[in-house]
């Protein structure tokens, strides 16, 4: 389907579709935790927007709840918690050196293309015009997972969790107009739990080794030290 | 149905409950008489469906059948009895000063919640509802993974968080494709995972969609499941957490994880009408299982070994229902119960060995059998049951899908018992000593309640020798529904 | 005959015209910044000041290095020639590949280069040196962002893209938003202004082009002081005219033209003076966080390829 056929909403949906794979770029390479709070946060903002156009665009009102949601939950309560977090554990300022960092950029490319040939049989079956943000969606979760393999810090571990968790509710809106109403709450009470508990681990993490590189949690192996 | 309600209704209650007084001393009696309340309540579930068939709740939210029901007995039998082991257990932390009064309220109220949303990931009729539950047994958990705050066992909660998380939202990720596919055609699209719609519909979803999704799930619950090579936290959170944790972790959550792969084999293979789905986990189970056996062979930990015997017989059942064909099947179905019996029979004993030798490191575990002899025995029979002995339940189910496999992949078979011997090495060359060396001086019997032992054990030996009509028929009515035809 | 005769016009006036873009440029920038600054015309001063200089060439020059100049500010010229300015309907829109472009560029640079390194001084080599790091992470953004324009529009003709781009209905196209914000980022650092350098100053720490042409004197530094302000020009008409083709002339009538020569220039002194706020509200980032910047560059670029491919067909 050319992009020109679409009616303008539907074009800003893809063009904010585009801009959430951007800010999952963006993520990967922020070096500094407290602008990839915020970029996390910009990040949910954009997510927000695409749902409450998709609500009017498809006259799902039942969106909007998501939307609330995701407002309440990504945009204002898990980047406060985190940045209440990195403040009481005064570690605002700190950069994080991420190893090789193109090389990681180009292998965040590749799985976007991993993403579009994954996708490829599927656009064809929706009946959405939004469809082909499928492959979006899941880049998205994906380049998630990569922020919490490369990531040392277990801040940005957390946020490329909750960015892989964007990803998941972004796909469920364009793919299907969002989930069941009982899943959707469901999912958004299992992320307030993880994200609470998350905090009371970082506190765990600090008291036992001093800071919150994960790289220095390397006790448990295979064999016998 | 009332029944069904007061199931999960006794967990939930149990969560709040233990969180107020769960570091008074007679707390472990009130968890203990909650998981009897649940296990009374799961069996009067048991005769209703028993008596009147498979139970659609009226909101259509929940949905027990034989599958499931049998799952949700084994679950609240295995929770009360390891309750049982977890009071004495849990004293003697106390008394060594391993945890305070706040970390046993945290360790009471997240037992019960496990419980629970295990308990509402079987009983859910919605597939979205299962994946909520069972990354919410991950959050009820993990911070008993770490509940001993040391080094170790940090590090082991936070692998479990992140790589069960990362993994498992793979599995929400396959859940959103299977609503996609389901949502083309089925007209209600809130009904659209329900798995009792889903399944009438089952053959006429889109193929490509769904063994994409397959893909997804396989991998996101087979996170959960321990399969190799997503396998990395289930020894150490087995390991590093309490005791009784390693139990119902062993025995339960994995079996939950794998029942949810099943679930969704169900709906993919009339779809594909194709092995595909089958072909997948046959290859991550046989994996799982030959790594797991030689794994085994380079343990120092004892809970480490016996986690990685769970991987084992996990990758062995994912096999089993990956040949697919009825034999094959009801032996997997039988496998998850006298595994899951079985491995928090030893879990439990374990728990009480490490307590006479106060570590966990097999070297330093010396003669059991002479310093407390039940222990010893306990663990020498457990051992014995769960390397697949005659005349055990182990041994029954494993002939079954031995006779399987021989029968639809005999190119198989040899590797199939290779794996079967390195993994009995593997075991017991660390038992023996351990049994039966010479103990360290000083070496004294601990308070141990060996009764859940016994009783596990004997129930896992009843199994291999007779299979009750009841369990016979719902294991049969599963395995109809899984594979078509059954074998009786 | 008429067309040539047209290109030829148009080039001459670009050329002209280049002073007055740099200095208009630097104007706004020292009125932002609360000084009165030099009058826009102050470039042409200057580089009559300095054509009527004699030059001084040291004694290791080669003739590579009388040469520069000349080949410099011939090929920025003959690049200029290629970018479609008020009209697409030019005898030399055929020429006006952006792949052509780009290697006009580079052969300039690469002459650059050489002219910097070949007096043996320390900062020229270190000027080169810094240049072609810069250009070998730039170019291939700048090949990535022309490349997803080309695909938009199924043509590398840069008289195809504005033509087609400027007649469409309006669409939201999330390619073209990525890759102009590619091309600008690639602009910036190509032409020389702050965050990757500095025109203003000659800090042997951070100066790029400053310290190549560091041994230039007379009319071989106007020739080159010239080039420099013809590519930002060159640029900035890129920039201009394919984010926001609506103006350019696509038929050769005169009302037409004069018409399109007006919104050229109103465009080109808006894009003046967003580079002077940029300029103004940003400092210059150190050497070393400039592949992170062209990087950024990079995967805008890239992702607008990818948008396109997936989002768009």
């Amino acid at each position: 389907m050319l992009i020109a056929s679409l009616s303008l909403p539907e074009q800003v949906v893809l063009t904010l579709a585009a801009l959430i794979l951007l800010s999952s770029f963006l993520l990967l390479a922020q070096v500094r935790l407290d602008s990839l709070i915020n970029t996390f946060a910009l990040q949910g903002l954009l997510i927000f927007f695409a749902t409450v156009l998709m609500a009017f665009i498809a006259g799902k009102y039942h969106l909007l709840i998501s939307a609330a949601l995701t407002l309440f939950l990504k945009v204002f309560f898990i980047p406060g918690q985190l940045r209440l977090l990195i403040i009481r554990l005064n570690i605002r300022r700190e950069v994080e050196v991420i190893g090789n960092p193109s090389l990681i950029m180009l292998f965040a490319a590749a799985l976007v293309l991993f993403s579009y040939y994954v996708a490829l049989p599927i656009r064809e079956l929706s009946l959405l015009s939004t469809r082909n943000t499928i492959a979006i969606s899941l880049a998205v979760v994906l380049i998630g997972m990569l922020i919490v393999i490369s990531r040392r810090k277990a801040v940005a571990q957390v946020v490329g969790f909750m960015s892989m968790e964007n990803g998941l509710f972004f796909a469920a809106v364009v793919s299907t107009y969002g989930m069941p109403m009982v899943v959707e709450l469901g999912i958004a009470f299992d992320v307030l739990v993880a994200v609470i508990l998350f905090g009371v681990f970082f506190f765990h993490i600090r008291a036992e080794i001093g800071s919150l590189d994960t790289d220095r949690l390397n006790h448990l192996t295979e064999v016998e030290k | 149905m009332n029944a069904l309600g007061a199931t999960l209704f006794s967990p939930l209650a149990g969560i709040f409950l233990l969180a107020f007084i769960g570091h008074r001393r007679w707390a472990k009696t009130v968890n203990l008489l909650i998981c009897t309340a649940t296990f009374v309540t799961a069996l009067l579930l048991a005769i209703e469906v028993f008596q009147q068939g498979p139970i659609l709740s009226v909101n259509k939210l929940f949905y027990i059948d034989g599958f499931n029901v049998y799952l949700i007995l084994l679950n609240a039998f295995v929770g009360m009895t390891t309750a049982i082991f977890s009071g004495p257990y849990m004293d003697h932390e106390i008394a060594i000063g391993r945890v305070d009064d706040r970390r046993m309220r945290l360790y009471y109220s997240m037992y019960q919640g496990f419980l629970f949303t295990m308990l509402m990931a079987l009983s859910t009729n919605n597939l979205g509802i299962l994946w909520v539950s069972i990354e919410g047994a991950t959050l009820a958990t993990v911070l008993l993974v770490s509940l001993y705050r040391t080094h170790e066992s940090i590090e082991a909660g936070w692998k479990y968080f992140i790589i069960c998380g990362v993994g498992i939202s793979q599995a929400l990720f396959g859940t959103i494709l299977v609503y996609f596919a389901a949502v083309r055609i089925i007209p209600i699209s809130e009904e659209g995972l329900l798995w009792t719609v889903l399944q009438q519909h089952a053959g006429q979803m889109d193929a490509g969609v769904l063994s994409l999704a397959f893909v997804f799930l396989l991998v996101g619950y087979g996170t959960k499941v321990g399969l190799v090579p997503l396998h990395n936290w289930l020894p150490d959170a087995h390991s590093e957490g309490p005791t009784p944790m390693s139990a119902i972790l062993s025995g339960l959550l994995l079996n939950i994880a794998l029942y949810a792969v099943v679930r969704f084999k169900m709906l993919v293979d009339p779809a594909l009408g194709s092995h595909l789905a089958g072909n997948m986990m046959m290859g991550f189970g046989m994996l799982s299982f030959s790594v797991a056996g030689l794994l085994l062979h380079r343990q120092y930990d004892v809970k480490r070994m016996f986690s990685y015997s769970s991987i084992e017989h996990m990758g062995l059942m994912t096999f089993a229902f990956g040949i697919g064909g009825p034999l094959a099947t009801f032996g997997a179905l039988l496998h998850m119960i006298v595994h899951s019996l079985t491995k928090s029979a030893i879990f439990i004993t374990v728990g009480h060995a490490t307590h006479v030798a106060g570590t966990q490191k097999m070297s330093n575990i010396r003669g059991l059998i002479r310093t407390q002899p039940f222990v010893g025995w306990g663990l020498l029979i457990g051992t014995c049951a769960i390397a697949g002995f005659p005349p055990f339940g182990v041994f029954t189910s494993e002939f079954l899908l031995f006779t399987a496999t021989i029968k639809s992949y005999p190119w198989l078979a040899p590797p199939l018992v290779l794996g079967l011997a390195v993994a009995f090495a593997g075991l017991f060359r660390n038992l023996q000593p351990m049994v039966f060396g010479e103990p360290p001086v000083g070496q004294e019997a601990v308070v141990a309640n060996m009764w859940p032992v016994f009783v596990h054990l004997t129930l896992v030996l009843w199994l291999g020798i007779a299979i009750p009509t009841v369990l016979a028929q719902w294991l049969n009515q599963a395995t109809i529904m899984l594979v078509g035809k059954g074998v009786l | 005959m008429t067309g040539f005769l047209w290109a030829i016009a148009q080039t001459f006036c670009v050329v002209l015209a280049a002073p007055l873009m740099a200095g208009w440029v630097k104007w706004l920038k020292c009125r932002l910044q609360n000084r009165k600054g030099p009058p826009p015309w102050q470039p042409y001063r200057d580089l009559l000041r300095l054509s009527r200089k004699h030059v001084v060439l040291a004694d290791t020059a080669s003739p590579i290095f009388r040469m520069a100049p000349y080949i410099v500010f011939s090929v920025t010229i003959l690049a200029v020639s290629t970018v479609p300015v008020i009209t697409v309907q030019l005898p030399v829109a055929a020429l006006a590949d952006v792949i052509a472009l780009v290697g006009f560029l580079a052969l300039g640079r690469f002459f650059l280069s050489l002219a910097g390194m070949d007096v043996g001084t320390a900062f020229g080599g270190m000027g080169s040196s810094r240049e072609v790091t810069i250009a070998s992470l730039a170019e291939p953004a700048l090949l990535m962002a022309f490349f997803t324009l080309a695909m938009n529009v199924s043509s590398t003709n840069l008289s195809t893209v504005i033509c087609q781009l400027a007649q469409r209905d309006i669409t939201l196209y999330p390619s073209l938003i990525f890759s102009s914000m590619g091309l600008i980022l690639v602009a910036i650092a190509e032409t020389g202004r702050i965050p990757i350098d500095n025109p203003a100053t000659h800090l042997e720490l951070t100066m790029i082009h400053e310290a190549i042409i560091l041994e230039y004197s007379g009319r071989h530094l106007a020739l080159m002081e010239w080039a420099a302000m013809l590519k930002l020009t060159l640029f900035s008409l890129l920039i201009v005219n394919v984010i926001v083709p609506w103006g350019v002339a696509l038929t050769l009538v005169p009302g037409d033209l004069a018409l399109a020569a007006l919104i050229v220039t109103g465009k080109l002194l808006v894009w003046g003076m967003i580079l002077a706020v940029s300029e103004t509200i940003q400092a210059k980032m150190r050497l070393f966080r400039a592949p992170q910047y062209l990087g950024l560059a990079f995967i805008l670029s890239l992702l607008g390829m990818m948008s396109h491919i997936i989002l768009e067909v």
